[in-house]
Order: C-alpha cells, then sequence, then structure tokens
C-alpha cells in the first residue's frame, strides 16, 4: 500500500496486555507532515502509546506510513533505531554518564554515521536552546528546565525527519514551563520538521498546535485542523469548561491614548490592551466560549470593547442550565468560527435559533501565541 | 627467608587463578546477567537458580561434581585428550573451570542488578538516537551498571582466593600447580606450624578488608557520578 508523501498515516488495533487488564487499542488516522499535531486525551487515552508504536518503542499489529515510506505493515517492522525520528521524553531521561555536549552528539554522530543529511547544526541547536553554557556539564548539575532543553537539542540533533513529544511539559514546574514554551514556539516557527505531540493540557495544545487527534479511551474521537475541531460542539473538547475557540489575527495599529491594539480576525476586528506586537504580523488569538455574551440588538451602553456581529450556526445544550452556541463572525456570517456558552434560560427568552443574526459580546481575548498560521 | 621461598609459589598461584577466574566470569557472566535482566522468558528464574546454586552447596558436592566431570571419563576427560591430557582434574585448567563455576553468582549476580537498575527508559531512549541494540548495550547499559562490575569484579575476586573445599576436591595439593593459599594455611595447621599459618590468615583478613572497603567506596564514588 502506498501512501502520499506529505501525511502520517496511522492505524493500529490490537490489545495491550497488562497485569492491570488488557487495554484495547483502534485507532485510525492521517495527520499532516507538516506543523504541530496534538495527541490530546485524558490519561488511559492511549495517546502515549500511540506516540511509542509510531517511535517503534512499542509493537501493536497496524500500519504506519510516514511522509510516503512504509514503517509498519503486515510484513514489515522498522526498528526504533532504524526510523528517522526524534523522541522527547516526559523525562528529559538524559544520559547521567555523559556530558550535556556529548549527551547532544549522542545521536548527531549516528545519524550523519548512517548517512542522514546534515540539516541542524551543533551550533544551530546551541544557539538556539541557549545552551552554551551548560555544554561541559554533568546532566545532575541542571534544572529541569535545562534538561529538557538538552533533551530537545540531542532528538533535534539526530536530523529527525518527525519529532516526537510525550509531554515534555508535564514534569517541570509552572516556572520552568514558562521557561520553556517560547522555544517550543521557536521550534514551531523557525524549523520545517513536523512534530507529534502527546498532550492532557488544552491550554499547551491551543497555544502550539496546528493540527489535533482527539483521542478517548483508545480511539479517535476526531482530527483535523485545530481551529475547526475545537468549535466542534458535537466532541467532548467543547463541553470542557475551558472550551474555547482560536483564531488567527493580524496586528493592526496600536492606540497610544487608550493603550488598545487593534487585531483584525476573519469576519471582525478586536482591541486588546497594550501594545501585542508590529503591525502586520500574525498572532494566535483564544476565545474562551465563557467569555461570550450575545445579544440580538446592538448593545449600546456596555463596558465589554468588543462586540462583533456574528451569525449563529449551532445551538447545542450543554446540561440543563447551560447551551453551546457555535458563532461565525461577521454581518455575512463568514468569518471565524467561535463558541459562546450562554444559559438556557437566556436563549429562550431572546429565542435563539440557528442562522440568527446576533452580537457576540468578547470579554476577553488572549493572545496564546507569537505566531498564527499563515 | 625461607618461609617466603616456599609461601610465594600458592600466593602467586592464588592470584592468578582469581585473575584469570575474574577475567573468565566477566566474559561469560555479563551475556548471562544481561539475559537474566531483561529476558521475559518463564525459565529465566530456573537458570537463575542453577547459577546461584554454588552460594548453597557445600563446595565438597560442588568438588565432587567437577571431578566426575572434569575426570579421565567425564566429558572434561574427553576434552583434555584433544590436548594430550588425561585429564583436566589436578591442573590450574581443572582448577579455573571449577573456580568460574563457583564464584558464578558472586559475579552474575551484582551485574544482573545492575542491568536491571539500568531500565528499559536508557536504552529506549538510545534507540531514538539511532543507536543499535549492541551500540546502546556498550555506550549506555554498560557504562551506567559500572558499579556493579565493580563489586562483581571485587566479589568474584575474593571468593576466589578464599575457595577451599573445591580446591581440595578437585585439585589436591600440588605445589605451584593446585596448592592455594587457603590449602596452603591447611596444611600448616595439619603440620603445626603455627606461625606460618598466623601470617597467612591473618594477610588474608587484612586482605579481605582492603579489598571490600575499597569496594564500597569506589562504588560510592561511581553512583555520586550518577543524579
Amino acid at each position: 500500500m502506498s501512501a502520499p508523501a506529505d501525511i502520517l498515516a496511522a492505524r493500529y488495533v490490537g490489545s495491550l496486555g497488562g497485569s492491570a487488564g488488557a487495554f484495547q487499542i483502534d485507532v485510525a488516522f492521517s495527520v499532516p507532515m507538516q506543523g504541530l499535531t496534538a495527541l490530546f486525551g485524558a490519561s488511559g487515552s492511549g495517546k502515549t502509546t500511540i506516540l511509542r508504536c509510531i517511535a517503534g518503542l512499542q509493537r501493536v499489529p497496524g500500519h504506519l506510513s510516514v511522509g510516503g515510506e512504509v514503517w509498519q505493515d503486515e510484513t514489515t517492522f522498522r526498528r526504533t533505531h532504524e526510523r528517522p525520528i526524534g523522541y522527547v521524553f516526559q523525562e528529559a531521561s538524559l544520559f547521567p554518564h555523559l556530558s550535556v555536549r556529548d549527551n547532544l552528539r549522542y545521536g548527531q554522530k549516528r545519524a550523519l554515521r548512517g548517512g542522514a543529511n546534515e540539516t541542524i547544526s551543533e551550533a544551530d541547536v546551541v544557539a538556539f536552546l541557549g545552551l552554551d553554557r551548560l555544554l561541559d556539564r554533568a546532566p545532575r548539575h541542571l534544572s529541569g528546565g535545562e534538561r529538557q532543553r538538552v533533551a530537545m537539542g540531542r532528538a533535534l540533533l539526530s536530523q529527525p525527519q518527525l519529532l516526537l513529544m510525550d509531554e515534555p511539559l508535564a514534569a517541570l514546574d509552572l516556572n520552568s514551563k514558562e521557561e520553556i514554551l517560547p522555544y517550543f514556539e521557536a521550534l514551531h516557527e523557525r524549523l520545517s520538521i513536523p512534530m507529534l505531540y502527546v498532550s492532557h493540557d488544552l491550554a499547551e495544545v491551543q497555544r502550539l498546535a496546528d493540527t489535533i487527534v482527539l483521542l478517548e479511551k483508545g480511539r479517535v474521537v476526531a482530527s483535523g485542523p485545530l481551529a475547526e475541531v475545537l468549535v466542534n460542539v458535537d466532541l467532548p473538547s467543547a463541553r470542557r469548561p475551558d472550551a474555547s475557540a482560536v483564531l488567527d489575527a493580524e496586528v493592526g495599529t496600536f492606540d497610544a491614548r487608550y493603550a488598545l491594539t487593534s487585531v483584525s480576525v476573519p469576519g471582525g476586528t478586536l482591541l486588546v490592551p497594550g501594545r501585542v506586537a508590529d503591525p502586520g504580523t500574525h498572532r494566535r488569538v483564544r476565545i474562551a466560549a465563557a467569555d461570550v455574551s450575545l445579544s440580538v440588538a446592538p448593545p449600546s451602553q456596555t463596558t465589554i470593547t468588543n462586540v462583533l456581529p456574528a451569525r449563529i450556526i449551532h445551538l447545542r445544550p450543554l446540561d440543563d442550565a447551560q447551551v453551546n452556541v457555535v458563532l461565525m463572525l461577521g454581518h455575512e456570517g463568514d468569518g471565524a468560527r467561535v463558541l459562546a456558552r450562554v444559559t438556557r434560560r437566556s436563549a429562550e427568552l431572546l429565542g435563539l435559533a440557528e442562522s440568527q443574526r446576533v452580537y457576540a459580546q468578547v470579554k476577553a481575548v488572549s493572545m496564546i501565541r507569537r505566531r498564527g498560521r499563515s | 627467608m625461607q618461609f617466603w621461598g616456599e609461601l610465594w609459589p600458592a600466593v602467586r598461584l592464588t592470584l592468578e587463578l582469581a585473575t584469570s577466574t575474574v577475567l573468565l566470569l566477566l566474559l561469560v557472566g555479563t551475556p548471562i546477567a544481561w539475559w537474566l535482566a531483561r529476558s521475559q522468558a518463564r525459565w529465566k528464574e530456573a537458570v537463575a537458580t542453577i547459577v546461584a546454586l554454588p552460594l548453597v552447596l557445600p563446595p565438597t558436592v560442588i568438588g565432587f561434581y567437577l571431578l566426575l566431570f572434569l575426570g579421565p571419563y567425564g566429558p572434561g576427560g574427553a576434552v583434555a585428550q584433544l590436548f594430550d591430557m588425561r585429564t583436566f582434574a589436578f591442573t590450574f585448567e581443572g582448577l579455573l573451570f571449577g573456580s568460574v563455576i563457583y564464584s558464578m553468582p558472586f559475579v552474575v549476580q551484582p551485574i544482573r542488578n545492575a542491568f536491571q537498575a539500568v531500565g528499559d527508559r536508557p536504552l529506549e531512549v538510545a534507540a531514538t538516537l539511532r543507536a543499535s541494540p549492541w551500540s546502546a548495550f556498550w555506550t549506555v547499559a554498560v557504562p551506567l551498571a559500572r558499579p556493579g562490575f565493580l563489586t562483581a569484579a571485587v566479589l568474584g575476586f575474593a571468593h576466589t582466593v578464599g575457595e577451599f573445599g573445591v580446591v581440595l576436591m578437585l585439585g589436591g595439593n600440588i605445589p605451584g600447580q593446585t596448592r592455594t593459599i587457603s590449602v596452603a594455611i591447611y596444611d600448616y595447621v595439619n603440620t603445626l606450624r603455627w606461625t606460618e599459618a598466623h601470617l597467612i590468615a591473618g594477610g588474608m583478613v587484612v586482605f579481605s578488608f582492603a579489598a571490600i572497603l575499597a569496594m564500597f567506596v569506589l562504588e560510592k564514588r561511581l553512583s555520586r557520578l550518577r543524579d
């Protein structure tokens, strides 16, 4: 079976034995070989197992083709060291008997000896991850965040064609997380290596991912572009208290008088506090469903700055009290989709219905990434 | 001094025997320890038990079977004939073989424990960094298991130096060939030469103390190098 060169296609069906009872896995998905794809789900959803299967660290019957090459099928099983991957584990797992420099070079020299093209050099990685002061140190003298940076550098230097990351931030405290997140963003921006990123943290996924594979109990619930999947009210992700939409925004002018920057999103313009970035650059913004309220007439006397015309696409009861509303921004309702969460009482009193024109009052907008999708 | 002239062959033989035994055991015992540490086979513990048997069997029992095995009518004797010898019993080679069997648990067990302590993760990391299993073994597993190898070497050496029953059963008491220190002490006591017996016995106590102490200190230092 041949597969297109620009996707990763995986299918695994099998059970994993274990003393705590067998775990059934039955997944099939294909994702683009570019940008960052998040494997997202609660613990026990099988996301780490899938990542380990893709790395060849675990063997579940199935089929895997990466960029047109078959890594696993009925007759083939490429072993881990024969797969051009980089793998960042949850714990940095540096080799304790080697210096930082030798850790970095461990995979690099083997990859180059194996005939890989040097797409990223040691100097690049050191500069990019800020490792120059650490090179001669032993791993035990590094902080958690520093270790994880070295682990990332080590994986990158093995010249991977696919970077696999298993909750690389989960073991870090909040400070180390904040220290390391910008590196992930930069990684994503500056390198063209496709990445698969396992996470159970929706905020992290909203910030980093372009594509999402939503997993539950060993099955794929949904997969596709992040912005689309997040606003799909049929999915469990939209039922979470922190359900949000992410939008690509182009930064506009800064209004010095009120210290507000205008950013335009498909279907409207938002004002955000502070000088966020240079005009013309792209940012990703997140709008939480709980921060959007609706009004059928243009609200006049309100402290809410951001009021955007929109059209209702879907109404979905969430529970006895609340309703999820999918909106498309713009007078014609042809802009980006956002979610709103309103009470069932309000929805009935206002007579909200699908395809109705409304005004979305956006209470808070967070800029979550230096760049949006372009 | 006449006493030293008499004793030196025994000391030299003992050191040669212990050194060769340790080297052979590192060669043979490491793959066994690796397999015991990593295999999922059900009968693995049966193999582990066989390796551990010399810990509990009386040395005379081991010596008895080794004598049959290496003697002219055993498989060892058949091999010996290839080398134009009648038997391996009462030879240095026979003694070496016996020591390898007798000291095996003292070498295999620490190395097995060390390999187990290394765990799966470092080897998985090595595999994701393009290292073949063979390469990962040498560049990751062995360096990380260094304290275990040290313990194994010291215990194997000290245990071989102190072996008595097997030597007596298998080697007899041929000066320069199979007469080791521990057998020499036995002789001195039997012939009521207390001074000599005292000197060797005291020397053995000092040596053993130094060996074990050095091992503990080194082991501590090695494990501090990690984490």
